[in-house]
């Protein structure tokens, strides 16, 4: 899945952090509190680095870390296999098996969790200060000799394919999965993250192995640490936990990819009270000048809050959905916009074309200075609220590590929002929404349709995607 | 399990993330009439200097009854602004189901000083979050700003206890949007609507036995009139409590409080007691099965009706809270342990317990069968579980286990101060007293092998119980309406 939500808690993260005091260790440990910390670059001696911010207000340390390479390195027949692995991890390692395991975990309320994004394989870790020497072995065990045994693995898939099937008749994962499939069609990100009824069956012992030996390697491994340990105890606990892990990953190259071009409707119908109206469409790469200002109209348009132009036109006014909202993705290898809406089946018609309104609107006109002011202020004011809890600010620190960003980037911040004109807030604007949407829909037919309402179900293949006519105006057929 | 204790956002898309999170609920041993007006504020330089939020939190009441609360945190210059009215879902007149969830969403409506957006603007423009939710007990709204910004959201939060202005079409479009809530988080979804049926099922005569967000038909019948009789009559300084935590000190926010709220009536009608009807003596274990032809994934629930953390006798609610993990704690939980590991009838299977309430709750499990198990082998299974842990006393090491995990927790939530405030805030509105909240790891600490092994077999009592089945239909009813 595509975490969009952890990334704008990440962009947001950011100038509080006052770095001009950013301070020596010895007066690191006097001042104690995190609003007059650094955030540190640390090396160790087996060449770890991470990104560091000491402080002990709560004795806990929490560190999150990524490799390079999450559900796109899948062997291309076996979408699933990297959120396997992530499901295996703590299922035995080394002369521990799963039971044993967890119960040395639960022993000391150690905290240890993996995921897999399309991008990068990925890791979380907290523990109470005085059990850090073994949250960091058990990580280590973790993720260096991981036993897979054929119990565990079967056990594990079977919750995965619980959950698919789940999935299979769910309205919100049917549009997600279709959306990726319709913006990236050949590319590995149009390939179910999660895995699919057909692929989770066919993964075997060896997929899981081989993904581990070739993606979780040094040479992509990202890591930021915020808690209540001293630099060169935390150097040392590094060093064994990832020292001994290959120097370089096998890691199969990713064609960058640009998402469809819009406009593009795709109508799924499913026996639900609810239709599920999910668009988007390409987006600005992070790494672009004019991200800021497409960060800055998409907030405008369907971002965080009760004052977005979707969410006044489409809740506030006519009271058509409880939510609409949409975020800008952005991928190692490309970038979307992605939106979400619900509404009922006799007024889904309605919902898509305000929507297609807003955007159709705002693409040409580009927002007013006073919407443009008011977003600024928004970003600007956010940053902190981005790190007020040591896993939030060890997200944020990961992430933009990710991104490629400065360790400095704090302080950068608000002059890059600052910097947005309104000249860019409309070049932006026309860039993201001119051509349209892709959207999808899955929902009821309307009554006068002529279309069989069809149950997707675990046994069949996922329902036949009917392709309808492409111009943005028409209704879900 | 969410949907009974959980809560319904004001915004979209986020109801997750303003959910009650249970197992950081606090129980207590007993319900205590607290935090009277004496003012407990102590020196900062003392107290808050290190470790701050190991400390107990300031707290004090305004003569007009609202009580307040300043839980410091000066890592990063923001603040959580939490105020929590003590009324819920379960105070609602029979026949408006929905209705404090429907006013929750009206109280962004604006007020005879500020029109509708002004909140919700001067929030965005400070870069901060916001939001509301409704529970059984009661109805809360946040704001997350930078700390400058406190006295604005004060003064916000003020001005909408008692000026709220409500126009009709806003009522009606309103009452769409929660209907498509429902759509959303109920109709669209089979796991829920068993959950709905099962907590109507546990409940026979108390109002716990409505969904919070209300029944389909009431809700739409509310009315303009409706929600603002309720808000009158509830809404008030000596029905609220207010929380700010963040980087403010307590004079500070003493101050500010009393300026910004202190000159808004006392409402003489508020009871002293919050008075619901009781459930009877439990005489016959109940069954609801759920048959929807989106199902893929058979599940089977079980509720039992158990003390809350307010109603339990002394030391009751922590033995619960350790039961839960005991039971449904993860890979060591007994119930993985059985039906997963050595039966393998399940592909997973959990417990959980609901402490906070101010009425009796529910401890629920679940297991999810494997493909080819019927939900009866299911039900066998977890029956021998509960029959086992009610012969067999919990050993040490699986005691141990648990405690250390719910004492940690405790630690971790110090890490965040949204998440404090949440706590604090469901355990005040649900009868629990300060101390109570901030005793919780002594009281799990205290919990031994015998009163588990005497709990189990008085609360995990069929006939206190209802068993949930979510099966496949066969036949889709097509257009049926939902």
């Amino acid at each position: 899945m595509i975490h969009s939500y952890t990334r704008r808690e990440v962009l947001l993260g950011g100038a509080s952090l006052p770095i001009a005091m950013l301070a020596s260790p010895s007066s690191l440990a006097a001042t104690r509190t995190l609003a007059r910390t650094g955030i540190e670059r640390l090396v160790s001696s087996c060449g770890i680095e991470a990104w560091f911010v000491q402080d002990s207000t709560v004795p806990l340390i929490t560190m999150e870390f990524a490799f390079t390479g999450g559900a796109t390195q899948d062997p291309e027949q076996k979408p699933g296999v990297s959120q396997m692995v992530a499901g295996l991890l703590k299922e035995g390692s080394a002369g521990l098996d799963f039971k044993t395991f967890h119960d040395r975990l639960d022993h000391r309320a150690i905290d240890l969790h993996f995921h897999s994004t399309h991008d990068h394989f990925r890791g979380s870790l907290r523990t109470l200060e005085d059990n850090a020497d073994e949250a960091f072995d058990l990580l280590r065990m973790a993720l260096t000799s991981p036993r897979f045994d054929a119990a565990d693995v079967d056990r594990i898939r079977a919750t995965v394919l619980a959950r698919l099937r789940h999935d299979s008749t769910d309205p919100s994962s049917l549009a997600h999965c279709k959306f990726l499939e319709v913006a990236f069609s050949d590319h590995p990100y149009a390939r179910p993250a999660g895995g699919s009824l057909e692929s989770v069956p066919k993964i075997a012992i060896a997929d899981l192995k081989g993904y581990v030996r070739r993606v979780l390697a040094k040479d992509t491994l990202k890591l930021a640490v915020v808690g209540d340990v001293r630099p060169e105890v935390l150097c040392k606990l590094l060093d064994k936990t990832f020292g001994s892990l290959p120097t370089e990953s096998e890691a199969v190259p990713v064609p960058e990819v640009v998402a469809a071009k819009p406009p593009q409707r795709v109508f799924i119908p499913l026996d639900v009270p609810q239709t599920v109206v999910t668009f988007g469409g390409p987006a600005v790469r992070r790494r672009e000048p004019d991200f800021m200002a497409a960060y800055v109209v998409n907030h405008i348009l369907g971002g965080a809050g009760l004052t977005s132009r979707l969410f006044r036109e489409v809740r506030e006014k006519r009271g058509l959905a409880y939510s609409v909202r949409e975020n800008l993705v952005w991928l190692d290898h490309s970038a979307m916009f992605l939106g979400n809406s619900g509404t009922c089946a006799d007024r889904a018609e309605e919902t898509v074309e305000e929507i297609e309104k807003q955007v159709r609107h705002i693409a040409e006109e580009g927002p007013t200075q006073q919407e443009l002011d008011d977003a600024k202020s928004y970003l600007k004011g956010s940053q902190m609220l981005a790190l007020n809890t040591s896993s939030k600010l060890a997200r944020t620190l990961l992430q933009q590590q990710l991104d490629k960003l400065p360790i400095d980037y704090f302080e950068k911040h608000n002059a890059v929002v600052d910097g947005v004109t309104l000249a860019d807030a409309k070049r932006a604007a026309r860039r993201l929404w001119g051509d349209g949407l892709l959207t999808i829909i899955v929902g009821r037919s309307p009554k006068d349709a002529a279309q069989p309402t069809t149950m997707p179900s675990a046994t069949t293949p996922p329902p036949g995607a009917l392709q309808l006519d492409a111009a943005p105006t028409a209704p879900p057929n | 399990m969410r949907n009974l204790i959980s809560v319904t956002a004001k915004a979209g898309g986020t109801a997750a993330n303003t959910s009650g999170s249970t197992t950081l609920t606090a129980p207590a041993v007993e319900h205590r009439m607290d935090d009277s007006t004496d003012l407990y504020l102590p020196e900062e330089e003392s107290v808050f200097a290190d470790r701050v939020r190991s400390d107990r939190p300031a707290s004090f009441t305004l003569q007009n009854g609202l009580q307040v609360l300043a839980i410091p945190d000066h890592r990063t210059p923001v603040v959580t602004q939490m105020i929590w009215y003590k009324v819920g879902s379960a105070d609602e007149p029979p026949g408006k189901s929905g209705l404090a969830h429907f006013l929750e969403h009206l109280m962004f409506k604006g007020t005879s000083k500020h029109p509708a957006d002004a909140f919700s603007k001067a929030v965005l423009r400070a870069g901060g979050t916001q939001n509301a939710f409704t529970g059984l007990d009661y109805t809360s709204y946040f704001q997350h700003v930078p700390r400058e910004h406190l006295g604005k959201m004060m003064e916000f939060e003020a001005d909408r206890m008692t000026g709220l202005i409500l126009k009709d079409e806003d009522v009606l479009c309103e009452r769409d949007v929660v209907l498509e809530e429902f759509n959303m988080s109920i109709a669209n979804n089979p796991r829920a609507r068993l959950a709905e049926q099962m907590t109507a099922a546990l409940y026979l005569n108390h109002p716990y036995g409505r969904p919070i967000i209300g029944w389909r038909h009431e809700i739409e019948k509310l009315t303009r009139e409706d929600a603002l009789t309720f808000y009158k009559r509830f809404y008030a300084p000596n029905n609220a409590i207010l929380i700010v935590a963040g980087d403010v000190a307590p004079k500070e926010v003493r101050s500010m409080v009393t300026e910004t709220f202190g000159g808004i009536p006392t409402q003489a009608s508020i009871p002293l007691e919050r008075l619901r009807p009781q459930e009877p003596t439990p005489a016959a274990p109940r069954t609801v099965t759920l048959a929807d032809a989106r199902v893929e994934q058979p599940a089977l629930h079980r509720y039992y009706l158990v003390p809350s953390a307010r109603t339990a006798a002394a030391g009751e609610g922590p033995v619960l809270a350790v039961l839960e993990q005991l039971m449904g704690g993860g890979v060591n939980s007994y119930l993985y342990r059985s039906l997963v590991v050595e039966k393998q009838l399940a592909v997973t299977a959990g417990a959980s317990y609901h402490s906070a309430a101010l009425d009796p709750s529910l401890f629920a499990i679940f297991a999810l069968p494997k493909p080819g198990v019927t939900l009866s082998q299911i039900e066998r299974a977890i029956d021998e579980v509960t029959a086992d842990i009610a012969g067999n006393p919990a050993s040490t090491e699986d005691l141990d286990r648990v405690k250390t995990r719910l004492i940690a927790q405790v630690t971790y939530v110090q890490d965040n101060q949204e998440m404090l405030a949440r706590w604090y805030g469901r355990g005040l509105t649900t009868g629990l007293s300060v101390d109570d909240i901030r005793s919780w790891a002594d009281r799990i600490r205290a919990v031994g092998a015998q009163q588990v092994h005497e709990a189990a077999p008085k609360w995990l009592d069929k006939k206190r119980s209802v068993t949930g089945s979510l099966i496949k239909e066969s036949t889709p009813k097509h257009g049926e309406k939902l």
